[in-house]
């Protein structure tokens, strides 16, 4: 698998990455050696269908792809471990989509201090940081991918170093970050993509370092009793960027432009996610404060944000041994009709039922309601496993209505659509 | 763009993914705590004579305990075999590790195999004596830590017909006990105890206990559900004895009187009293978690 994934590379990455990767393959070669090693991970099947003819030239109604992800784990038992997880995406529909990543692939090495203990991570690797089911605000160490879902949840390997300090006071930790991943967009023939292509190699940034800036991040996480508390920051590389028109051609003496460039600010956050854990109830908040990113109209403007909700699972219900749970999120930005995402005044309503039976059958369904432009989307989402390792996930967002002065959603207003992935794990 | 909940796609089968675990006052190594013993009861007839069968039943649940207090820790190997009435089967594996914490709840680990689908899943319990529970759950596929709700007990563990609260250790206060009789059971003699859940979130209205006279092993539990019918009989063999103090068993099997189904679980390789320290019942030990 590795060497797929090597081969894969030479067409597309950086040649940085391409030597690092080299380093990936003799690790493995080599980690064979190692006192521990372990080779696991998930082959999967995806398709979506979009039953609406496109609005964009290029664009298909289809698309099909085989992702895999393979996983190599090796240890030295208490002394180090090394994880190393590619994923590769052949997309037979849109060409963009076909891509590589190192996911992970880092050096673990950890121990104790005196009552407290040490961690340190070098490397690739993803961090999550949040609470809340719709929308990660405090979410920031990673780039998004938004090739492989639209949800703004799977997350691009990040080269840092992680440094955790944890005891009875809490989790301290410090991250130091650089070569900043551009964030993956649908290419031509994708759908779910604004009318101009938004065009990777036109990138720009803020800073002079470009891509090479280092950036620093820190968070401090706790649980008091029934109250799990994360206080965040960040400087550096903002991972959403701001949409330029770029590629400009003269039509008829006017200058049109062709496509789109994404420039990337340099931003500070701060950021709070906190859940209270009471019975069935779990409550959410993630809030933060960003400064130097720029507005829609691509003017600077601090801005604050939160998502506000909260979650209560009826049990057992019916006399089985099902579960429904409810939930309900409020998304806000202060920067309302000059956001530069769709999420400034949205409220979420959510069902969940899960069976829990052998087979871990589950199915959701989903509203988001546009309260200033009244854009609504409904999510239906089932799965539920096969065999022991095969599993099924289909999944389905209609667009009910989108409001022309919706500007972000709008172009993607004929882009509902139906998928389904069959998942091999090993 | 749309939520896209995480739990469905990473959550084993069985209640308790995205919601909850029972409250519990000790983590779920379960039917198995009941399942110990250590040194002879004291000649029980002796010390019986003025006891009221609810005063008798209260001294077998209180010296049960004791005998298993001071193992501090263990880590065990679990196979559990869910087969439906139809005969159909399917295999879950999981890893186990618990401390014991003086003075509060025990922490423990849960780290799971199979389903291939859930592997690396992990479900982190810090009981409590006088609180909820507190649980979070790892989900590796986005590398997510998640605190989830503890409040409920008679969920399905893994799908299984062990419920969360069959799988986790009673506190001798959850209940309320009287002794019923001695009889045969096997080789052995057993005092059959009744034991009535004080908690309202239990999904038993009481349950009917067999333990040996001798080290005090459960060898047969009868589970009544809240309407009072026989819903679920457990059957526990293969003792081995560590440390020469505390026994576990290595076969649990529960049966499911209402459905037909049966559920199986193997225990391996226990070792008590190993390395294990505070730092692997965290947080950041649970994002550590292979």
């Amino acid at each position: 698998m590795i060497h797929l994934a090597c081969r894969c590379a030479t067409r597309r990455l950086h040649a940085t990455c391409l030597a690092l990767l080299a380093c990936l393959c003799l690790v493995a070669g080599t980690g064979a050696a190692l006192a521990e090693h372990e080779f696991s991970g998930k082959l999967s099947l995806v398709t979506r269908w979009f039953p609406r003819t496109a609005d964009f030239d290029g664009q298909r109604n289809y698309n099909a792809g085989f992702v895999a992800e393979p996983q190599l784990y090796l240890e030295e038992p208490d002394k180090f471990s090394v994880t190393i997880a590619p994923f590769f995406r052949y997309d037979a529909a849109d060409r963009t989509q076909t891509h590589f990543d190192l996911r992970e692939a880092y050096l673990l090495l950890n121990g104790p201090l005196g009552e407290n203990e040490w961690e340190l991570r070098l490397g690739i690797d993803r961090v999550f940081w949040g609470v809340v089911e719709t929308r990660n605000l405090v979410d920031i160490v990673n780039q998004t991918d938004l090739v492989e879902n639209p949800n703004e949840k799977i997350k691009l390997g990040q080269p840092m170093a992680h440094l955790t300090l944890s005891g009875g006071w809490g989790v301290g930790e410090v991250f130091l970050i650089s070569y900043h991943r551009l964030r993956t967009f649908p290419g031509r023939g994708g759908r779910l993509r604004p009318a101009l292509k938004i065009d990777n190699s036109l990138a720009t940034y803020e800073s002079g370092a470009k891509e090479w800036h280092l950036d620093f991040a820190a968070r401090y996480s706790h649980t008091f009793g029934p109250l799990d508390l994360g206080l965040s920051f960040f400087d550096g590389t903002g991972r959403e960027p701001v949409m330029r028109p770029a590629a400009f051609q003269l039509v008829q003496g006017q200058p049109i432009p062709g496509a789109l460039a994404p420039h990337y600010e340099q931003v500070r956050q701060f950021g709070l996610d906190a859940q209270l854990t009471i019975e069935a109830w779990l409550l959410k908040l993630e809030a933060i404060h960003r400064s130097g990113a720029s507005n829609i109209v691509g003017k600077k403007e601090g801005f604050a944000a939160f998502v506000v909700g909260g979650e209560y699972t009826f049990s057992g219900i019916f006399e089985s041994d099902a579960d429904l749970s409810l939930l309900a999120e409020w998304l806000i930005d202060s920067r309302r009709h000059r956001s530069t995402n769709q999420y400034q005044n949205d409220l979420f309503f959510g069902v969940r039922l899960s069976l829990n039976d052998v087979q871990g059958a589950a199915f959701t369904l989903g509203t988001l309601i546009d309260l200033d432009y009244g854009t609504r989307t409904l999510s239906l989402e089932f799965d539920r496993r096969l065999t022991d390792s095969v599993s099924v996930k289909a999944e389905a967002i209609l667009m009910l209505h989108v409001d022309e002065a919706d500007a972000i959603v709008y172009p993607t207003r004929h882009d509902s659509f139906v998928g389904m992935k069959l998942a091999y794990s090993f | 763009m749309f939520p896209d909940h995480d739990t469905a796609e990473t959550r084993p089968a069985g209640r308790g993914w995205a919601k909850g675990y029972p409250r519990r006052r000790r983590p779920a190594f379960g039917v198995l705590i009941l399942a110990l013993a250590c040194f002879c009861l004291p000649n029980a007839s002796a010390l019986a004579q003025d006891e009221t069968p609810e005063e008798k039943g209260l001294r077998i649940a209180r010296e049960t305990s004791a005998r298993n207090d001071g193992f501090e820790n263990f880590t065990a190997g679990l196979t559990m075999v869910l087969r439906d009435r139809h005969g159909r089967e399917s295999i879950r594996k999981m890893r186990f590790k618990v401390l014991e914490v003086q003075g509060d709840g025990d922490k423990s680990l849960f780290v799971f195999d199979r389903p291939r689908d859930v592997r690396g899943t992990a479900l982190l319990t810090h009981a409590h004596i006088d609180t909820h529970d507190d649980q979070w759950l790892y989900l590796p596929a986005l590398k997510r830590v998640k605190r989830i709700s503890a409040s409920r007990r008679s969920g399905s563990f893994m799908g299984s017909e062990f419920s969360y609260e069959d799988m986790s250790s009673p506190e001798v206060e959850e209940y309320t006990y009287k002794y019923l009789r001695d009889e045969p059971c096997g080789n052995l003699t057993c005092t059959v105890t009744e034991q009535v859940p004080r908690d309202e979130e239990s999904g038993y209205s009481r349950k009917v206990v067999w333990q040996d006279t001798g080290e005090l092993r459960t060898w047969k539990m009868e589970l009544y559900d809240r309407k009072g019918s026989h819903l679920k009989t457990l059957a526990i063999a293969n003792y081995r004895q560590y440390l020469d103090r505390y026994w576990r068993a290595e076969n649990q099997t529960m049966i499911n009187h209402l459905t037909g189904a049966v559920t199986v679980l193997k225990w391996t390789e226990f070792r008590f009293r190993t390395d294990l320290s505070d730092s692997e019942f965290t947080h950041t030990a649970l994002r550590r978690v292979r």
